[in-house]
């Protein structure tokens, strides 16, 4: 059974790793749904967020794979349980015939999106939130004229409240001197 | 902190110096020049084999590896060159045999912009290989390729990629240091075996009842021959083993219960399927091992000893994983048990050999036939070959009649194409396999088939060009054997492109000033082998063996390695 699983990765920041990870799913035909990349918090890592459709088993072989490369610290796989996830939608709405604007307004506050610029031919509104909230703003924006429509890769927190640097001094200790 | 003035090509040849690098498998191009050009002045410190296809460059990397548990390290240029290696890269990562390839790059202007020989050889081999890395300025050189030998041979090893751009080799260095390194911070390739693991682990081999040992490469890699021999005698637990674990365990042991897999022993691959406690040590479950994994000892509770974390619960469950290398683990875990006693379960084996030996051995090895078999060739080579003989084999039948009837002692070494099953694979790793053991000169057999032969015959020019002595021993049966069984076996007889219109090859052979005999009666055999063995230097031995002739044992597709048929008529 396929589920949506999260994979959290903390690389070096070198050329060509994205390659190298984005290889690991390739070779199993695993369709890589959103990617995210990002300085971490620890300084001189980078952090990957994945999301993919997976059982757990092909989901857990992928993280060992992954984990495996030479440039990755560590990675971690989440369900969705287990992470709180968002996502950061862009939308251009053409101004051209769009009438009275307090019904795209009134529309804005009650989706909690906001209007980030208003040009004389359009307006740019972000919306944060969930797949799900982006989709369901973008299905009540279907009336307007939307030019253009960007949505980012999902940023991700976990709800274990482990830290990566625990993580990573228990492989040190682990690991043959 | 010293003063030089060296260009980045000196840098590469004093790095492999400081790596202690004393030969390099190789073929010059445009884009390497310069590296070639140091190499000139530092002749004294650093051989260079000139091989005669990249491919040729990367399996004698391989078979010098392999050999001397050594970093093996091949050169070549852009381009063709360097994707020449490709099949070498697969097979090595594969195998876990450690190897830096360094490839010519053209000059960092020009890259991206489709220049003569330039291919992105980094994006190419990265799914095949461990590390790779390009390197674009000389400064960059030191510290790269100190990496490149530590990820190679540490933890489960694999082959590393360097592609170093023309301005790299040509630029000048006002100061050059080589410290080897020793720690990479996001890498983490051993690990201690865990206690409670290990206890785990002791307290089932100490109840078991039916326990039963598969050894593989890891052993070899760790070098634990010696611990295997004590954990196995403690117990009094059988011993098998996979293709690349051949010679962990010599087959005169009265424990050994043989080789596990697709061809294997009969007795081995009954007694995954009967056993209580398997334990797996330095193998990964390779689906040639298991054949239909979902029948593959669900009986057991399985110890699976094994140093890459990623082949834990791959492809076969197990009950106690230990992350460590093979030795760490085997220290560790002797101290813990208890002497035992299985006589009926080794009656049970000796019985099952009983069986494979009427049914299979006698046949393979009858020495009474008109036509030679290849169990028979290979029998009668062994049984003249010295302990510490060194054998590499092709890929084919000409490889299980290799692993199956030559018996393996404990200074022996096999060198074989095993995951990847790369044809062409023996000569140019024999070469290799040679100069590893220029020291020992230990005897050198290379097993090979009519198919695989021709797929690396150029390989020949470096056995005249440099005189090396290699005992090459051509099984033709003028098919692709494996092939034409899979088609009898799977295709009802219908032989379709296996079969080969071959050229004379003894005077092929003797083209390039070696020896050369065919044979193809029983009372020509013993004598040819003499010859050969006596022959100094190269000689090349051509048996012509029987023309369909099948491997046996064999696990049918799909079926679980207990149900392994010893005969055609049983199919």
């Amino acid at each position: 059974m396929k589920h949506k699983f999260t994979l959290l990765i903390y690389t070096e920041n070198h050329i060509g790793l994205l390659n190298r990870i984005s290889i690991i799913f390739t070779r199993h035909k695993i369709n890589i749904e959103s990617l995210n990349t990002s300085p971490a918090m620890e300084k001189n890592l980078h952090s990957f967020v994945i999301t993919i459709f997976a059982t757990w088993q092909q989901a857990e072989h992928l993280r060992k794979l992954i984990e495996k490369q030479v440039e990755v610290f560590k990675a971690f796989l989440y369900e969705e349980k287990d992470v709180i996830a968002m996502e950061v939608a862009l939308f251009k709405i053409s101004l051209k015939g769009i009438g009275p604007h307090n019904v795209l307004e009134q529309l804005i506050r009650q989706s909690s999106a906001r209007i980030i610029t208003v040009e004389p031919e359009f307006l740019v509104v972000e919306k944060t939130g969930t797949q799900n909230d982006i989709h369901e703003f973008l299905e009540k924006l279907s009336m307007f004229d939307i030019r253009e429509f960007i949505q980012s890769g999902r940023v991700v927190v976990t709800r274990p409240m482990g830290k990566l640097t625990e993580y990573l001094a228990n492989l040190e200790r682990q690991e043959e001197q | 902190m010293k003063e030089y003035d060296i260009s980045g090509a000196e840098a590469v040849t004093l790095a492999l110096i400081a790596e202690g690098v004393d030969i390099v498998f190789g073929y010059p191009g445009g884009s390497n020049l310069p590296i070639y050009d140091s190499f000139f002045k530092h002749k004294e410190q650093i051989n260079h084999v000139l091989v005669r296809h990249e491919q040729g460059a990367i399996h004698a990397a391989e078979g010098y590896a392999e050999v001397s548990g050594k970093v093996g390290v091949c050169m070549v240029t852009s381009g063709p060159g360097a994707t020449n290696l490709i099949t070498g890269i697969a097979d090595a990562q594969l195998d876990s045999v450690p190897i830096v390839c360094i490839t010519g790059q053209v000059g960092i202007s020009n890259l991206g912009y489709d220049a003569f020989q330039e291919t992105d050889v980094v994006g190419i081999s990265m799914p095949v290989t461990k590390w790779n890395y390009q390197i674009t300025k000389a400064e960059e050189i030191s510290e790269t390729l100190s990496k490149a030998f530590y990820i190679a041979r540490s933890g489960r090893p694999g082959p590393v990629l360097i592609d170093i751009t023309k301005n790299a080799q040509t630029e000048k260095l006002t100061q050059f240091e080589y410290e080897k390194c020793r720690k990479i911070n996001s890498y983490h390739p051993k690990f201690r075996p865990i206690d409670e693991a290990v206890e785990e682990a002791a307290m089932l081999l100490n109840n078991a009842t039916k326990p039963f040992m598969v050894v593989g490469h890891g052993v070899l890699l760790s070098g634990c021959k010696d611990e295997v021999a004590t954990l196995s005698k403690t117990l009094d637990m059988p011993v098998a083993s996979t293709l690349l674990g051949l010679s962990a365990i010599p087959c005169d042991n009265p424990l050994y219960a043989g080789m596990v897999g697709l061809h294997g022993n009969y007795a081995a691959n009954k007694m995954t399927n009967e056993c209580d406690v398997l334990l797996a040590v330095g193998m990964r479950f390779d689906d040639r091992v298991t054949s239909n994994v979902q029948k593959y000892a669900r009986q057991a509770k399985i110890i699976h000893i094994e140093i890459d974390p990623s082949e834990i619960n791959k492809l076969v469950s197990v009950s106690v994983p230990i992350v460590s290398d093979a030795k760490s683990a085997l220290n560790k875990l002797i101290p813990l048990l208890q002497t035992s006693s299985h006589g009926q379960w080794l009656d049970i084996m000796r019985n099952y050999r009983k069986e494979e030996e009427e049914k299979v051995f006698a046949r393979d090895l009858d020495s009474n036939t008109q036509v030679l078999r290849m169990g028979r060739v290979v029998k009668a080579i062994s049984q003249k070959m010295p302990n510490g003989t060194i054998t590499v084999t092709d890929v084919g039948q000409n490889q299980m009649a290799a692993a199956r009837y030559f018996d393996y002692q404990s200074d022996d070494c096999l060198v074989t194409s095993g995951g990847l099953g790369t044809m062409g694979f023996a000569l140019p790793a024999a070469i290799g396999a040679w100069y590893a053991n220029k020291m020992l000169n230990q005897p050198i057999v290379c097993i090979m088939g009519d198919g695989g032969f021709q797929m690396t015959i150029e390989e020949l020019g470096v056995i005249m060009q440099y005189k090396i002595p290699l005992k090459m021993i051509l099984l033709n049966n003028n098919y692709l054997g494996m092939i034409r069984q899979l088609q009898d076996m799977y295709y009802d007889s219908r032989y379709y492109f296996g079969e080969l219109q071959n050229p004379k090859f003894t005077k092929i052979v003797e083209a390039y000033d070696i020896p050369a005999k065919k044979i193809s009666k029983q009372e020509e055999l013993l004598p040819a082998i003499q010859e050969m063995l006596t022959t100094a230097g190269p000689y090349f031995l051509e048996v012509k063996v029987e023309k369909e002739d099948n491997i046996f044992p064999v696990v049918p597709s799909g079926a679980g390695v207990d149900e392994m048929i010893l005969r055609k008529e049983d199919e």
